[in-house]
C-alpha cells in the first residue's frame, strides 16, 4: 500500500510542483492573493475563485482523461455544453420541475455520448472525425433549441448550481470534486482503470484477451457526455441564460490541455484522473494570475501556447528514448 | 470506375442535384451574379481549404488556420496604420512570417513526433494571441491601395462579377491541383498519407516534405488572411473563428480521406461551394435560420465519413478476396 501511495506521490508531482509555482508566482506579484475570508456562509477569495471558476473545465477534464486514455478524443464537449445549456434553460423557461430538467439535460449528455461512441467503436470511425461532426452539428441544434435566442430565466432553484454555496464553498466546486472523488474511487477501486488503460495501449490485444473493448469505448464517450452535460448546466445556471453560440466556446481544447498538462499522453494508455483535475486547475490559476497581476489578458492565449509547447517537449517520445538511451549508458558503466 | 474516385463523383453529384434543386425554386440562382458572389463570399474559405487538403492528405491536421487568418488581418491593418510601407511590402512581409510560422510547426511535428493535432493546437494559441496583443479593437483598413485592389472585377456576362479575390480563389486552386497530382512533392504528400514508414523505404524525403506541407500551409493561411481583410476591409482579432472547421469539412466533402494518402484539390473546391450553396439558399429562402447551415454541413460530414467507411471496407474486402485467390 505505501508504494502504491510512493508511486501516485511520483506521478502528481510534477503537476503539483507546477501548481505550486504557478500560485506562489501570483502571490509574489499580488501580495493580496491567499487572503480567504468568510462572508455570507461561504468562503471568498483568490485561490476560492480559481477553485469556482474552473469548474466547466474540470468537470470536461474528468471525461476527456478516460476518452483520451482509450486513445480517443472528444472533440464535441463544448457543442455538448451549448446543447445541454440550452435544454436546461428552454425547459425551465417552459414550466418543468428542477428535477424534471436536469434529468432530461444530463439525459441528452447521455445520448450524445452514446452517438459519438457508436460512430468510434462501432463503425470505427476515427475519433477525432467522428466528434468533429457534433461539434459541427452541435451548435446548430443548440441554436435550434433556443430558437436563435439567448434564453433567460428566473429560477432560484437552478441558478443556485452556479453561483449558490454549499459546505461554505461554491456549489460548482463541490460538484467538481464529487464527480473526480466518484470518477476516481469507480475506476481505481474496480478493474475498469486498468480495462480503460488496456484498450488505450492496444485495442486488438485487449480485445483478445476479453475486454469488451466495444462497450467500454461507447461507455467513456458517454460519460464525456455526462460530464459535458453537467459543465453546460453550471455555466448556464451562472449566467442564468443559454448562449448557444458561446457556452463552452473552445472549452475542448482547454480541457484537452488539462489531461495534457495532468500528464496523460494523447497516444492513450495510462492515465491519472486527479492530475488532469490538478491540470486543470493550473490553466485556471494562470488565467486568473495573469489577471490580478495586471498583465492584459491578451497574453493569456501566448502564455498558454508556451506552456503547451514546453510540455510537448517534454512528453515527446523523440526526447524520452533519448533520455531511456542517457539512463542506460550511465547504468551500464 | 476506380473506387478513388467515388467519393468525388458523389460529391459532384450532390453538388450539381443541389444546386438543381435551388435552381427549381428560385431560378435566380442561376445567374452569373449569384455564381459571381458564391466565389467572393468563400474566396478565403476555398483559399485556406487548399493548404488543409495538403495536410489532410499528408494524414495531418492544421488547426491554427481561422488564428493565422486572425492574426494576417490585425497584422495588415497595425503595418499599414503604423507604417509608411506599401500594403505589397507588408503582403511580403507577412507571407514570409505565416510561411515560417508552418514551417516552425512541420518541424516540431517532424522532430518531437508529436501529433499534429496538439502542435497545430499550440500553434492556434499563439497565432490569436499574437493577434490579441497586437490590437484588441477591430481596425477599418483605409488605404488608396486597398480600395483599388477591391475595385477590380472581370464583368462576366450576364452582369456577374468575378472579383479579384474570387478570381484568385481559382488560380490558387489550379495551382494546387497542378501541384499535388502533377509534382513529385505532391507524390511525396500522398505517399505520406499512405504512411511514413513506408514512404520512408520508398525513398521520400519525410523531413523536408513535413515542413513544406505546413509552410505551404501557413502561406495559404496567410493568403486566405489577405484575401479576408480585403473583403472586410479589417483587421480583427476575433475574427475568422472556426474557419479551420469549415476548411476540414470542405475538404472531407470533397472526398479526400481524413486518414490521409488519397484525395482531390479539385474536390475540396466543390466542397466549398456546396458549403457556399447552403448559405446562398438559406438567404434567398429567408425564412430559414441560418443555424440550418452548421446542421446540413453536419450531416454532409457524417454522409460523406460513412461513404469513406464503406468503400475502404470493400477495398479491403476485395484485397482479402484476391488474397485468398491467389493461394
Amino acid at each position: 500500500m505505501n508504494g502504491t501511495l510512493a508511486r501516485f506521490g511520483r506521478r502528481i508531482a510534477p503537476q503539483l510542483v507546477t501548481l505550486a509555482v504557478v500560485v506562489a508566482m501570483i502571490g509574489i506579484v499580488f501580495p493580496g492573493f491567499f487572503d480567504i475570508s468568510i462572508a455570507n456562509g461561504r468562503l471568498y477569495g483568490s485561490p476560492i475563485d480559481i477553485l469556482n471558476r474552473g469548474a466547466p473545465v474540470a468537470l470536461l477534464a474528468i471525461g476527456m482523461t478516460l476518452v483520451i486514455a482509450t486513445g480517443g478524443i472528444d472533440l464535441s464537449v463544448g457543442a455538448v455544453m451549448a446543447i445541454c445549456g440550452a435544454i436546461a434553460a428552454t425547459l425551465i423557461v417552459d414550466g418543468y420541475s428542477l428535477p424534471a430538467t436536469l434529468a432530461l439535460s444530463l439525459g441528452a449528455g447521455l445520448l450524445c455520448g452514446l452517438w459519438n461512441g457508436l460512430l468510434v467503436a462501432v463503425l470505427g470511425i476515427q475519433p477525432i472525425v467522428a466528434t468533429l461532426i457534433l461539434m459541427v452539428a452541435g451548435r446548430g441544434i443548440a441554436q435550434l433549441v433556443t430558437e436563435g435566442m439567448i434564453r433567460t430565466f428566473s429560477h432560484h432553484g437552478f441558478a443556485s448550481l452556479g453561483s449558490g454555496n454549499l459546505l461554505w464553498l461554491p456549489t460548482p466546486v463541490v460538484i467538481w470534486v464529487c464527480a473526480g472523488i466518484l470518477a476516481t474511487l469507480v475506476v481505481r477501486r474496480t478493474a475498469l482503470g486498468m480495462l480503460i488503460e488496456a484498450v488505450g495501449i492496444n485495442r486488438r490485444a485487449s480485445m483478445l484477451a476479453g475486454v469488451n473493448a466495444r462497450l467500454l469505448i461507447v461507455t467513456v464517450y458517454m460519460v464525456s457526455g455526462l460530464c459535458a452535460a453537467m459543465a453546460g448546466l453550471i455555466v448556464t445556471a451562472d449566467i442564468r441564460g443559454a448562449d448557444a453560440n458561446n457556452a463552452g466556446l473552445f472549452l475542448e481544447l482547454d480541457a484537452i490541455l488539462a489531461v495534457v498538462v495532468g500528464g496523460t499522453s494523447l497516444l492513450g494508455g495510462h492515465f491519472s484522473l486527479i492530475a488532469s483535475l490538478i491540470g486543470a486547475m493550473i490553466i485556471q490559476a494562470i488565467n486568473t494570475g495573469i489577471l490580478v497581476a495586471g498583465f492584459p489578458p491578451e497574453f493569456n492565449l501566448v502564455i498558454k501556447a508556451c506552456i503547451v509547447l514546453a510540455i510537448l517537449v517534454l512528453q515527446s517520445p523523440a526526447l524520452q528514448g533519448a533520455a531511456m538511451l542517457f539512463s542506460r549508458t550511465k547504468g551500464q558503466p | 470506375m476506380n473506387p478513388r474516385l467515388l467519393p468525388l463523383a458523389v460529391t459532384v453529384l450532390i453538388f450539381v442535384v443541389a444546386y438543381a434543386v435551388c435552381y427549381a425554386q428560385f431560378p435566380a440562382m442561376l445567374s452569373t451574379r449569384v455564381i459571381g458572389n458564391l466565389l467572393t463570399d468563400n474566396a478565403f474559405l476555398g483559399i485556406a481549404a487548399v493548404g488543409m487538403t495538403f495536410v489532410i492528405i499528408s494524414g495531418g491536421i492544421d488547426l491554427s488556420v481561422g488564428s493565422v487568418i486572425a492574426f494576417t488581418g490585425v497584422f495588415i491593418t497595425v503595418m499599414l496604420r503604423d507604417t509608411s510601407l506599401h500594403p505589397l511590402a507588408v503582403f511580403a512581409i507577412l507571407l514570409g512570417l505565416t510561411t515560417l510560422f508552418g514551417a516552425a510547426m512541420g518541424m516540431i511535428i517532424h522532430v518531437l513526433r508529436m501529433p499534429p493535432f496538439i502542435v497545430t493546437l499550440a500553434g492556434m494559441f499563439l497565432a490569436r494571441g499574437l493577434a490579441y496583443i497586437l490590437s484588441v479593437d477591430s481596425v477599418p483598413i483605409t488605404h488608396p491601395f486597398y480600395e483599388w485592389l477591391q475595385s477590380l472585377y472581370w464583368l462576366l456576362p450576364g452582369k456577374g462579377r468575378l472579383t479579384l479575390i474570387g478570381g484568385l480563389m481559382l488560380l490558387v486552386f489550379a495551382f494546387g491541383i497542378l501541384l499535388a497530382h502533377r509534382t513529385r512533392f505532391g507524390a511525396n504528400v500522398f505517399a505520406l498519407g499512405g504512411g511514413v514508414q513506408t514512404a520512408r523505404l520508398m525513398g521520400v524525403p519525410v523531413a523536408r516534405t513535413t515542413v513544406a506541407i505546413y509552410a505551404l500551409s501557413g502561406f495559404l493561411a496567410g493568403l486566405s488572411g489577405i484575401v479576408f481583410s480585403l473583403y472586410t476591409s479589417a483587421g480583427y482579432s476575433l475574427a475568422a473563428v472556426g474557419v479551420e472547421l469549415d476548411a476540414i469539412a470542405a475538404v472531407v466533402i470533397g472526398g479526400t480521406l481524413l486518414t490521409g494518402g488519397s484525395g482531390f484539390v479539385a474536390g475540396t473546391l466543390i466542397g466549398v461551394l456546396i458549403m457556399g450553396l447552403i448559405q446562398t439558399y438559406i438567404i434567398f429562402d429567408g425564412t430559414l435560420s441560418s443555424w440550418w447551415t452548421k446542421i446540413v454541413i453536419g450531416a454532409l460530414l457524417l454522409v460523406f465519413i460513412m461513404l469513406q467507411k464503406g468503400l475502404l471496407s470493400l477495398a479491403d474486402r476485395r484485397r482479402s478476396l484476391r488474397a485468398s485467390g491467389n493461394t
